[in-house]
């Protein structure tokens, strides 16, 4: 029962965000429907036991990304209405929205036909049994990073490269050119 | 009767489905490049819960694992494209998706 209802909401949630995103006229109201999206998907996580999926959900992509769209948003002075009533190719929204069922439905239709579908369990469990017996409360975390260090520690070992190269290239591309390169750069 | 109902795995993935759709409509429709990353931000989000709802089902922990590397990746690809949007609104304010075709051939 409480599942149910857990999942109703965030549902909910998750879906009145989404449509917020793309309906709503003002940048920073889309901004503020994404944060509630992602609660949404953040209390799922939980139900789903990804309870540390959940925590860096909250702080990484509610915390640090939507700001940082808010922040650009602020900083370029963008936040004025777009006119949702143009459209610039006559037949974009039919077609969009067309395209959108289909998928929606050609996804639904293979998650149903594979419901029953046996599959084969490879990969380390959920669970992390405590000494005295039954289930850790942090067990999560553990599972997680015992998966992380030990099959993908050179996958996480590069994600570290990929940040700091993200930090320089936006650095090099936010930066006024100097005078000297001016002329250059406006060429 | 209500009671008796338990979210399965399948009514997260269609969920998952409905949330990938409406980012990828959002994608079609918005001219807002700010508003298109947002709807790219949803898209990836739609398959962290997939992978999330894969992990428990299946009981293997390597898809909370994908989940992790997802958001690195999406961290990143945030940075640097609001980096690039950050260049291109300050030389031109007010452009719209339809106005950056300086690289079409």
């Amino acid at each position: 029962m409480m599942e149910l209802f857990v999942f109703v909401v965030a549902a909910a949630m998750v879906l009145g965000g989404a449509v917020g995103v793309i309906v709503r006229n003002h940048p920073v109201h889309a901004a503020l429907s994404l944060i509630l999206t992602l609660f949404g998907v953040a209390v799922l996580f939980v139900a789903q036991q990804a309870n540390f999926l959940a925590a860096v959900q909250v702080i990484v992509y509610a915390g640090a990304i939507v700001v940082l769209f808010l922040f650009v948003i602020m900083l370029l002075g963008v936040d004025r209405a777009e006119n949702l009533r143009v459209e610039p190719f006559k037949v974009q929204r039919p077609i969009a929205a067309a395209v959108g069922v289909g998928v929606f439905g050609l996804v639904v239709a293979a998650v149903v036909v594979s419901r029953e579908a046996r599959t084969a369990v490879t990969g380390t469990g959920l669970e992390v049994p405590a000494p005295g017996g039954g289930q850790l409360h942090d067990g999560n975390i553990k599972a997680l990073a015992r998966d992380l260090f030990s099959s993908h520690v050179l996958a996480f070992e590069l994600t570290s490269v990929l940040l700091v190269i993200a930090v320089v290239g936006t650095v090099m591309l936010a930066r006024k050119p100097r005078k000297g390169e001016m002329q250059e750069s406006e060429a | 009767m209500i009671a008796s109902i338990h979210p399965t795995t399948t009514w997260y993935l269609i969920l998952a489905a409905a949330l990938f759709s409406i980012g990828m409509v959002g994608v079609m429709v918005r001219r807002n490049p700010l508003v298109l990353f947002m709807c790219v931000e949803l898209m990836l989000n739609a398959v962290n819960l997939t992978f999330v709802a894969m992990a428990r089902k299946l009981g293997d922990i390597g898809g909370q694992t994908t989940v992790f590397f997802v958001m690195v990746v999406a961290a990143a690809e945030v940075v640097v494209g609001l980096g690039i949007i950050v260049a291109i609104l300050r030389r031109r304010p007010n452009a719209t998706t339809d106005d950056l075709a300086e690289l079409k051939g």
